[in-house]
């Protein structure tokens, strides 16, 4: 049967974009995370021996994130590791902050870098790479 | 929130500062490429989710009936030191996941915009999105080995940049290519605020 051609055409579906995802499943369909505005680049830092036991709710990825979050890890690099989109690893930290197992450290804007001391620093990282 | 924390200390446990670095430029200008010449890791990939179903909802209603699809986006990493890490983002090539890049250019320390000279037309939507923002960029003219080499002048005046706006050629399968351009633009925003760093 070729239901496919009685559906409309979503305007994101082409080949060039991704495979259609039911990414949600994971949220329990929440798609707006309390961790909105964490930024790709914020670190996430689990807190010391957290006490997973006690939150029997939490899925598999939950504990993962704790884990690799264990010495501090930024968001963008966790979803890689998971394998999970960004957007959906959001709405799990948002789940681990309110319970108090991560904290989320906010990466200074660029912008605001209190002195040239960092651009210089990076300068003369690059240089010796 | 409570539990965002704006601080880079807890306990002693020093966080570092994590600069974002973006490469943008058309399709096929060498993008991954640099970002992959770059990298001290293996370049990652992650996703973002396409979906109008983010918007004013917090539950599971209307989410089935939503088709949703992700986009990718390259990053690498170079860390200057243990408080210092860079992280390098490749733009998504195609205009319409266009509203991915305010994700990516907040907080950003600035933008490399790879120029093909075969292509020059391709990176002018990159150069609008950071001129209008006032993202600090740099135009890296990437030498592909089958194009005619223009003069940095030439394509100075074709992409009717401004004139403080520095331009680098470069190889973007080469490290220390890479590397000057990256350089090139953190001297940029350095000057820019007013506090060049010495090029010493």
């Amino acid at each position: 049967m070729r239901t496919d051609l009685s559906e409309p055409r979503h305007e994101w579906l082409d080949d060039d974009a991704g495979p259609v995802v039911r990414p949600y499943t994971l949220t329990g369909g929440r798609v707006r995370p309390s961790a909105d505005g964490v930024d790709l680049v914020a670190y996430v830092l689990a807190q010391p021996d957290p006490d997973l036991a006690a939150y029997p709710e939490l899925h598999p990825e939950h504990r993962l994130l704790v884990e690799l979050a264990g010495s501090g890890t930024p968001v963008v690099e966790l979803a890689a590791d998971l394998d999970l989109a960004v957007g959906v690893v959001r709405v799990l930290l948002g789940d681990l902050l309110v319970r108090g197992l991560v904290a989320v450290h906010q990466p200074p804007r660029a912008t605001y870098l209190p002195d040239n001391d960092i651009l210089k620093a990076v300068v003369d990282g690059l240089r010796a790479l | 929130m409570d539990s965002v924390r704006y601080d880079g200390e807890r306990r002693g446990h020093r966080v570092p500062i994590a600069l974002k670095i973006l490469v943008a430029g058309g399709f096929g200008a060498g993008k991954t490429t640099l970002v992959s010449a770059l990298s001290e890791v293996r370049p990652l990939q992650t996703e973002e989710i396409l979906t109008g179903a983010g918007i004013g909802t917090d539950d599971i209603s209307g989410v089935e009936t939503k088709s949703t699809t992700t986009v990718a986006m390259d990053f690498g990493r170079i860390t200057i030191n243990d408080d210092l890490q860079l992280y390098l983002f490749g733009t998504p090539g195609q205009d319409r996941f266009w509203f991915l890049w305010d994700e990516l250019a907040f907080g950003a320390l600035g933008a490399v915009v790879l120029a093909d000279t075969r292509r020059l037309a391709d990176c002018f939507p990159s150069i609008d999105y950071f001129e209008q923002r006032g993202i600090p960029f740099v135009v890296g003219v990437n030498c592909f080995d089958d194009a005619r080499r223009f003069s940095l002048e030439a394509v100075r005046r074709a992409l009717d940049l401004d004139p403080d706006v520095p331009m680098v050629l470069c190889d973007a399968r080469d490290r220390q290519s890479g590397k000057t351009v990256l350089i090139s633009l953190v001297e940029h925003v350095a000057r820019q605020r007013g506090e060049p760093v010495s090029t010493a």
